[in-house]
């Protein structure tokens, strides 16, 4: 997921192009107060026009309890945003609240159910509310750690190995695992340093995270390596998924694959394996 | 007997059948005793500059030369020029390889009637503007750098006076780009556009602000070409000749670029040890040797040269080890100047040497791959690197047609848009380089392969790169940009396209500015 | 017709496009356009901006523009917002 600045025309008019798998186009802390408005009739009109693909679309709006966040939500909702992306959450009651005004705004223009809610958490409390938050409605599609605000909430701060961070990123891939939703892990800001940018997308692939953000096009490379399933492992799961296609066919239960059981838990990597590797594009959709 | 004396007949016969005279001890002149010292700072070439075009016998209406190789610190051209108006001369044909912002003076000139006609590979800036606007009567003459030295070396441009800015000369006339004294002052490297002009022009005239102590070698230009040598304070301002340190892009677009258009090069069939390769000197193509660079040690490849506008980069991996030898014909930054002047594989080329069509030799026939930018492509792969979209010329040919035309594969790296102007279009403003010769064009939005290489395309789509058609590029970028108005063309031609081969490819037409 | 004050919205970079919408004495919108592009889209900006301005129902104003190449899409949010400044009156609901 890559953060653009939603008041810059250009960058947003490119976004599309270096191949993120999401777009958040930012109304909150990358715009000022006083061009809060302007910035929501250019994301609103943005969305609108701009042909994005098959990119999957999100809006970082502000806090409902702030003059912006109503019109925010019906700007992009109007514009049909896929994802509306709450900041700082730390109820669930936040997140109902959010919805009540999608609900208002989708029945307005007759589009129901249409628009989806990614949640923030980036405090103690959201922490701790996190699994709440994450089934507080069913458009709730995923969690993210906002880790920034987390630590100054934490009176602590960032070091390289994410010491810091770790049970606040289990916690959320938990409570995300547990409500069926994606986990979304926190941007790193230091451009330069690729090497612990490397590290800590490989620490959060391993604690189960689906994904990234990023707030340059220059880092999606790295998590897009990162993420992509091995040739190994590719060539294993389809093997895998072949045995069962086979054992279908023969209407058996039981799947061998090399004489030895498959169970379910190892189907289901495999199949994730899969995916993963056709969302890379290593694999296509005819492959399998 | 045997005398001198006695075969003083002889002599005579001797003389009459050699069609000569004899040798006559009085009319030789006495030996110059000054120490030498002296003289080797010191030549009776040494001169004014006005006392140097008064020598090589200008007259009105004839061809002065120039070359662009100080880039956007060159002093030369206006200095010259200015003379010459100052001594009354008028209708002259300005003969340059290049024209840049620079050379706005120029504008005054030739509202003055100093200057009649122009011959460049391009022109920049406000003079851009003024000529696109119907500045001068005569139309540019718009030349390749290939077809330029080819032109010159037939007779087809023939130059009566050339006037060459070096970085350092001796008395004599023995020149370069750079310079092996403390005193250098700005050194550009390669002369390789000016070596025709001096080797075909009637008069040469060096322009130095570097008059080293003779001999003066190794040289790029020969003390036997050289008429005149006239010191002046300064051929370039140095901190706009070149840029000392690599600049790396950080234009996230340019990046993306340039990592696509390595992912060609190392899938298009030509990556193999041995390859040859030329860049561009833009953003995205300096880019793009980065990315080759790192696929070339990782696979263990070695280029066996790099051609062209040579850049630090290039410089840097010659000295790796990644590439064997480097040709010359413009040295882009100081690193290449300093390199040129050191390593003996770093070899100088004269523009026909690099890019003339009817050169067996020239170095383009030996380049596998090339990497280039353009203004605009069309649905044709013709490319247009000289006019605007507005239709005011604002760029150069450079060697963009000689490249393309003699690479086994060329690639234009360009953006689907600038802004709100479109760079892949249906038709290009004005025919720069035919797509003939054009292979591959990579954009952010897809890769388009001229349907003449359907193999190249076979291997790209193999390798998992996004090919596309370049009609769906033209579509796309028209769709996110809306409909364009025509452009205000009046019906003044004022430039003509030579093609490398001297035949007339395009004309420019004049733009009307709408009145406010 | 309501009340117009000095507004401006957008910026000067690549892109982007800078309105400015003032009261004018005169009736009828007086776009005064700067653009990158005016030879090709001079026409099309001209339209984007008083069919935008009509739609919020501003009719009489001076409109001063500096454009940098944006799109339509960016020029109607950048109009909408200086109109929105200029005349107090919001697009969306409170």
């Amino acid at each position: 997921m890559m953060f653009v600045p939603g008041n810059n025309p250009a960058m947003m008019q490119d976004a599309f192009i270096y191949g993120a798998d999401s777009i958040m186009l930012d109304l909150e802390d990358s715009v000022t107060m006083a061009e809060k408005d302007a910035a929501r009739l250019l994301v609103h009109n943005a969305l609108k026009t701009i042909d994005y693909g098959q990119t999957e679309m999100v809006v970082r709006i502000n806090p409902l309890n702030t003059p912006y966040g109503k019109k925010d939500v019906e700007a992009v909702v109007k514009a049909g945003v896929h994802v509306i992306r709450m900041p700082k959450t730390e109820t669930a009651d936040e997140v109902r609240e959010v919805e009540a005004e999608i609900e208002r705004v989708e029945r307005e223009i007759g589009c129901l159910g249409r628009t989806k809610i990614m949640a923030a958490i980036e405090s103690a409390l959201g922490i701790v509310n996190a699994y709440d938050i994450a089934i507080a409605s069913k458009r709730m599609m995923g969690i993210a750690l906002g880790a920034e605000d987390y630590c100054a909430n934490l009176k602590t701060q960032r070091t390289p190995d994410g010491a810091e961070l770790l049970l606040a990123r289990e916690t959320i891939v938990v409570a995300a695992r547990a409500a069926g939703i994606d986990a979304l892990d926190t941007v790193y800001s230091n451009l330069n340093d690729m090497e612990t940018f490397r590290k800590e997308v490989e620490l959060i692939k391993t604690l189960g995270f689906d994904g990234k953000s990023i707030i340059n096009p220059r880092q999606i490379e790295v998590v897009n390596e990162v993420f992509a399933p091995k040739q190994k492992d590719i060539e294993k799961a389809q093997t895998i998924i072949a045995a069962i296609k086979d054992a279908e066919k023969r209407g058996s239960g039981v799947i061998a694959v090399n004489g030895k059981m498959v169970d379910r838990p190892v189907v289901l990597r495999a199949q994730r394996t899969i995916d993963l590797a056709i969302a890379s594009g290593i694999l296509k959709e005819e492959d399998i | 007997m045997n005398t001198y004396k006695e075969r003083a007949g002889l002599i005579e016969q001797a003389a009459k059948a050699c069609n000569t005279t004899v040798y006559k001890e009085k009319e030789v002149p006495n030996k110059d005793l000054t120490p030498r010292t002296t003289s080797l700072t010191k030549s009776s070439k040494v001169m004014s500059l006005e006392d140097a075009i008064r020598h090589t016998g200008l007259k009105d209406g004839m061809t002065i030369s120039f070359h662009h190789h100080f880039r956007g610190g060159d002093k030369v051209v206006n200095l010259v020029v200015d003379k010459l108006a100052q001594m009354g001369y008028k209708n002259l044909h300005l003969a340059a390889s290049s024209l840049i912002d620079v050379h706005e003076p120029l504008i005054e000139h030739i509202k003055n009637g100093v200057i009649s006609k122009i011959s460049t590979s391009g022109l920049r800036g406000e003079l851009g503007r003024q000529v696109s606007l119907g500045l001068m009567k005569e139309p540019v003459i718009f030349r390749s750098h290939g077809n330029r030295g080819a032109a010159i070396a037939s007779g087809e441009l023939h130059i009566d006076v050339a006037f060459i800015g070096a970085s350092s000369s001796d008395p004599m006339g023995n020149a370069c780009g750079y310079s092996r004294y403390p005193t250098a002052k700005s050194i550009c490297g390669s002369l390789g556009y000016a070596l025709p002009d001096a080797q075909h022009a009637d008069h040469v005239v060096i322009l130095t602000d570097d008059l080293v102590p003779y001999p003066n070698n190794p040289k790029s230009i020969s003390e036997l070409n050289v008429e005149a040598v006239v010191e002046v304070e300064s051929v370039g301002d140095a901190s706009k000749i070149s840029s000392g340190a690599i600049r790396d892009t950080k234009n996230p677009r340019d990046i993306l670029l340039a990592q696509t258009a390595a992912k060609v090069v190392e899938n298009s069939g030509y990556f193999e040890d041995g390859f040859s390769i030329q860049t561009g000197s833009g953003g995205a193509s300096l880019a793009v040797v980065k990315f080759i660079r790192q696929s070339m040690i990782d696979r263990n490849i070695k280029a066996s040269f790099a051609l062209g506008g040579i850049t630090a980069h290039m410089v840097k991996m010659h000295e790796e080890g990644l590439i064997e030898r480097l040709i010359d014909v413009q040295s882009f930054d100081k690193v290449a100047a300093e390199s040129l002047m050191n390593d003996r594989k770093h070899k100088e080329a004269s523009s026909i040497e690099y890019a003339a069509y009817n050169e067996p030799s020239a170095a383009t026939r030996m380049l596998d791959i090339v990497i280039l930018s353009a203004l605009e492509v069309d649905v044709n792969f013709n490319v247009n690197v000289l006019v605007g979209s507005d239709g005011i010329i604002r760029g150069a040919i450079g060697g963009h047609p000689d490249t393309a035309a003699d690479s086994a594969l060329s690639i234009i790296v360009c953006p689907l848009l600038r802004g709100r102007i479109p760079c892949v279009v249906n038709e290009v403003t004005t025919l720069i380089t035919p797509g003939s010769g054009v292979d591959v064009v990579v954009t952010e939005y897809g890769i388009a392969v001229n349907p003449r290489r359907p193999e190249i395309a076979e291997r790209l789509t193999k390798a998992g790169l996004n090919v596309v058609d370049i009609h769906d590029l033209a579509a796309r970028a028209q769709k996110i940009i809306g409909d364009a108005a025509p452009l205000p063309f009046g019906d003044k031609v004022v430039g003509v396209v030579l093609n490398r081969d001297g035949s007339v490819l395009d004309v420019i037409k004049n733009i009307v500015e709408p009145t406010n | 017709m309501n009340q117009l004050t000095t507004s401006s919205a957008g910026t000067l970079e690549s892109g982007d496009i800078m309105v400015q919408i003032s009261p004018s004495t005169e009736a009828g919108l007086h776009i005064d356009l700067n653009s990158t592009v005016a030879y090709q889209f001079g026409e099309q900006i001209k339209k984007v901006v008083s069919e935008t301005l009509t739609e919020m129902g501003v009719t009489t104003a001076d409109v001063k523009v500096i454009d940098k190449g944006a799109l339509d899409c960016t020029i109607r949010a950048r109009v909408t917002a200086a109109a929105v400044r200029a005349t107090g009156k919001d697009v969306w609901k409170d």
